[in-house]
């Protein structure tokens, strides 16, 4: 019984020596081997892999492994935020408080990084009232692609992140919901 | 029975291992593909790569600006409207990023693809984990 115990401790180690690289990060799939593109397209041999591109930026565990919102503000990468001179870039720094969680932990929503990358009129007023309180949507909504879920499960990062979003432990928390006075920021 | 038991041990950990540490082979998150016309026109379907804009633009930019509703198959494209300037046109003219000349970079994906969102390395898209 031992020895198996020490054999499997073997056995289990030797994998995670030769998966640990693969499994903390740099496991994009080649465009060729992806099961979208043709191996046979003329031009397959013209595109950026997503391992160029993606393996120098800040590592994450789901979505595209990236840390998007981490690598604009470091500057490691820099997409453009208009094509017309005109349009009226906004960023607004709110966080709101959502309490009506059930059983989980309080949800607190930063508009900055949403802002910084898109525009207010992605949410307002199509998906999400401006007033707090007024849209009445549940995790089953999300789940199912509306609401939040319109973004985190297909471009953004997925709801297997819970605590991302889910992240004020009601036992401590004192403030109000809704919109947050900036210095109550932790 | 030692034995056996070892061998128990030695594959419940290889399943472990399995579940564990070797990614399923799948399209990069956020892959679009686009078949509404495609392939009824002769070409291969559109793999567009939501990583590979957002390194160089942010969604405002085409979910705004351009004008592309944030859902699969809700925008209605045709190559005339991108040689118009609009949808992908807005960039890809030669100035911004290449022209229309390259069609096989966009028109990349394998036959038989249908218009949908792909999920990455932990979920398979909207609605479902």
């Amino acid at each position: 019984m031992l020895a198996s115990c020490w054999m499997s401790f073997g056995v289990f180690g030797l994998m995670v020596l030769i998966a640990g690289p693969v499994w903390a990060g740099g496991n994009w799939t080649p465009l060729e081997k992806d099961g979208l593109h043709d191996p046979k397209g003329a031009a397959i041999h013209d595109l950026q892999q997503p391992k160029d591109a993606l393996s120098a930026l800040p590592a994450d565990t789901v979505g595209n492994q990236v840390r998007w919102v981490e690598a604009l503000r470091k500057g490691l990468i820099t997409p453009r935020t208009n094509l017309y001179p005109d349009t009226k870039i906004q960023v607004l720094d709110l966080d709101l408080l959502y309490g009506n969680t059930g059983d989980n932990w309080f949800v607190r929503f930063p508009h900055k990084p949403h802002t910084e990358w898109l525009d207010c009129a992605n949410c307002h007023e199509k998906i999400f009232k401006t007033k707090f309180g007024a849209t009445g949507f549940k995790m089953m909504d999300i789940l199912a692609g509306k609401y939040c879920g319109q973004c985190h499960g297909a471009v953004a990062f997925p709801l297997t992140e819970c605590t991302r979003c889910h992240s004020v432990n009601p036992a401590t928390f004192r403030g109000k919901f809704g919109p947050q006075a900036v210095e109550t920021k932790p | 029975m030692i034995v056996l038991r070892s061998l128990c041990f030695v594959a419940l950990v290889l399943v472990v291992f399995l579940v564990l540490f070797v990614a399923p082979v799948q399209a990069e998150y956020a892959d679009v593909i686009l078949n509404q016309r495609s392939e009824a026109n002769g070409v291969r379907p559109v793999i567009y790569p939501h990583w590979f804009h957002r390194i160089r633009f942010r969604c405002k930019v085409c979910h705004n600006e351009l004008g592309f509703e944030m859902k699969v198959g809700a925008n209605q494209i045709d190559m005339n409207k991108i040689m118009d300037g609009k949808f992908c046109g807005m960039c890809h003219n030669g100035d911004i990023a290449w022209n229309l000349e390259f069609c096989d970079r966009c028109h990349s994906g394998l036959p038989g693809l249908k218009t949908s969102i792909r999920g990455g390395s932990a979920s398979t898209g909207p609605g479902e984990y």
